[in-house]
């Protein structure tokens, strides 16, 4: 698969008034076109912040370590999006090769200018087009998104659309620029069942018709096992596991993701009590040393995991894990 | 349950007057004649869509908006009430009795008021302890039972997670010892991993407390996991009811076994293969005639779009709204 985006040893931390707060600790993967990642975690795991960092557009106080190091590789040569300064240069990866979908689509758009003219804008300032051009480019996309009658919700805001049609657009308006990543931050948490199903679907559809790679930022493991083709799981900044979605999902490795899997409602086992994952995530204020997890961990094995950092083995390959259960350290 | 429900309507309906002329008032029906048991002591589950009316129903229980058509009785063995007439007192009575949990515990919680003070709140405002000794006696005590450190009661929500947050929320319903509380998407806004320590703790103070719950939620496998019973809800109207296990094993109107197979599957293998529902929930201004589902189900026929079908039994405690369930049942490959 050819690769698109690597990230490379990501630290970010933001500088504070009460210190720096580490948000995201050497992370490192890869994306190839076509090819769909689930990244999942806990609010707090840093997930939208290592999502934001692709498209360089974390607050003014984040601070990049100096081995950090994004390349996205376009049809131009590579690009070293963490060098990325002046507005002209970021557009490549704010909208034209990468785009993104919010979580919450009434707060994306404006509210007092219609969907229409807010398409049309953005694919002006990706491309030359002609504003006559980019209003037909826009209305074929919101058709092609399953929004019936185009032309007429073309003029309509954002309120007028119900949830999922408002997604719909936002999906629509995304894709128009024909981005080669596409980042979607929980992208169905606010829509019901029946309408993320519809909306899963045309994201699986879009995948296939314009091949790009799908960074889905998501915590329903339901949602990844339907979508994705990899998955990396965050806590605290760190990625404990990653690997396809089937072993990750089927034979776990890591505590962490064996807990959420743990506690997720089963509908075939309706008998079966919620195991949750006891305690609270920790403020990224108080990082624990040693495995970030060890303080929530069911199997903490004891000194090695206060103390040490368990390095990364792969399980199988192309599933690595970090826990001290497998570096054999703590024995 | 041979007792008598704690909560009992007939034609239960909540319409609301979204202006019109003086030919005539336009009314919003949000809930319409909905009839609903809810035994005492049970976990009673409302599900369906935004716009289904859900929680609307649950604060027209609550008085927290006005019943306009049908009956509705609240009866704990103590004290038996007329919910469309309450008033007075007596009201000031029920709101001891009923209380609410909210979806957002980020929202809900004010910012400026310590943790006691929130958790207090209602027992200074109902004037149910005599003093400031008794309040904080009675704090503590509930704080304890939500699992709730006693040192945080000084600190302000700010300084907690969303699944403390929400613990506190549930402190604050339980400090005047209700016997009916109405859950409201609570954990909808919370992680997995957090959700299932609030629900746990919600189904401890159902058995410990005998707290009759009224659990409303979009999300079928959490109440697959949680609720006794189950009511399905689609514009307003009550589609389906059954007890849990029941509405699981077989759901009988096509709706209930849509909103099941759009849950997404654990299993990366079983993609696609759902039955998917096409289009939206219609607006609650311009109803479909007949049966309210027709514009979406798949198995729609002429009778459905001019008749409105009414609730039938179809098993024990399972009733269901639909003209061709008998049918489907038949067809269905066994």
């Amino acid at each position: 698969m050819t690769a698109l985006i690597d990230v490379e040893n990501l630290t970010l931390q933001f500088r504070t008034d009460e210190g720096l707060v580490t948000a995201v600790d050497n992370v490192s993967f890869s994306v190839g076109k076509g090819e769909v990642m689930g990244l999942v975690g806990e609010s707090g795991s840093g997930k939208s912040v290592t999502a934001k960092s692709l498209m360089h557009l974390n607050a003014k106080n984040a601070v990049y370590s100096p081995e950090s190091k994004i390349t996205l590789h376009t049809e131009d040569g590579p690009v070293d999006v963490l060098s990325l300064r002046r507005p002209g240069e970021l557009k490549v990866v704010r909208g034209g090769a990468i785009s993104m979908i919010f979580q919450e689509p009434m707060a994306s758009f404006a509210p007092a200018v219609s969907i229409g003219k807010q398409m049309v804008e953005q694919l002006q300032l990706h491309s030359d087009m002609s504003k006559a051009k980019a209003k037909e480019v826009s209305i074929e996309m919101l058709d092609r998104v399953g929004i019936s009658d185009a032309s007429s919700r073309f003029k309509q805001y954002a309120f007028e659309l119900s949830g999922g049609m408002r997604q719909r657009a936002m999906i629509a308006m995304a894709l128009s620029t024909r981005p080669k990543l596409l980042i979607a931050d929980e992208p169905t948490t606010a829509l019901d069942v029946t309408i993320q199903a519809q909306v899963l679907d045309l994201m699986k559809d879009l995948v296939d018709e314009f091949h790009m790679g799908i960074i889905f930022i998501t915590h329903d493991l339901g949602v990844v096992a339907q979508t994705a083709d990899k998955v990396a799981v965050m806590y605290l900044g760190r990625l404990v596991e990653e690997g396809p979605v089937r072993p990750v999902i089927r034979d776990a490795k890591h505590p962490y993701t064996q807990g959420l899997l743990a506690a997720l409602p089963k509908l075939d086992e309706l008998d079966a009590s919620l195991t949750p994952v006891p305690g609270d995530i920790p403020s990224p204020l108080e990082r624990p040393p040693g495995c970030v997890f060890h303080t929530r961990c069911p199997k903490y094995l004891g000194d090695v995991c206060r103390e040490k950092d368990p390095r990364k083995l792969e399980a199988e390959p192309g599933h690595a894990v970090a826990c001290h259960i497998y570096t054999g350290e703590g024995s | 349950m041979s007792e008598t429900p704690l909560i009992t309507t007939r034609g239960l309906s909540v319409g609301f007057n979204i202006g019109g002329s003086i030919f005539g008032k336009r009314i919003l029906k949000a809930v319409d004649k909905v009839n609903l048991d809810i035994p005492l002591g049970s976990f009673y589950g409302i599900v369906g869509e935004s716009g289904s009316g859900k929680t609307t129903l649950g604060r027209a229980l609550l008085k927290a908006v006005p019943i306009t058509d049908g009956e509705a009785r609240y009866d704990d063995g103590e004290v038996s009430y007329d919910l469309t007439t309450l008033e007075g007192s007596e009201l000031k009575d029920y709101r001891k009795r009923a209380q609410l949990i909210f979806q957002d515990p980020y929202a809900a919680l004010s910012p400026r008021m310590t943790v006691r003070d929130i958790i207090a709140e209602p027992l200074e405002v109902m004037g149910l302890t005599k003093g400031r000794e008794e309040t904080d006696k009675r704090v503590r005590e509930i704080a304890a039972k939500c699992r709730l450190n006693l040192e945080h009661l000084r600190r302000f929500p700010h300084a907690f997670s969303g699944g403390q947050r929400q613990r506190i929320s549930i402190a604050r319903a339980l400090v005047s010892g209700p016997k009916f509380i109405v859950a409201d998407e609570s954990v909808a806004a919370l992680d997995v991993s957090i959700q299932a320590d609030v629900l746990n703790l919600l189904k401890e103070l159902q058995s410990d407390l005998g707290i009759t719950f009224m659990f409303i939620s979009h999300d079928l496998s959490v109440v697959a996991h949680t609720c006794d019973h189950v009511a399905v809800m689609y514009l307003g109207r009550l589609v389906e009811t059954a007890p849990t296990r029941a509405i699981f094993e077989a759901p009988r109107h096509p709706y209930t076994k849509a909103l099941f197979s759009a849950i997404p599957s654990l299993d990366p293998d079983e993609r696609g293969g759902a039955q998917k529902l096409e289009g939206e929930i219609p607006s609650p201004t311009n109803q479909p005639s007949g049966c309210k589902f027709h514009t979406r189900c798949p198995h729609v026929v002429d009778q459905c779009r001019k008749v409105e079908p009414t609730l039938e039994n179809a098993g024990s405690e399972h009733e269901v709204a639909c003209h061709r369930w008998k049918e489907l049942l038949a067809a269905m490959p066994a």
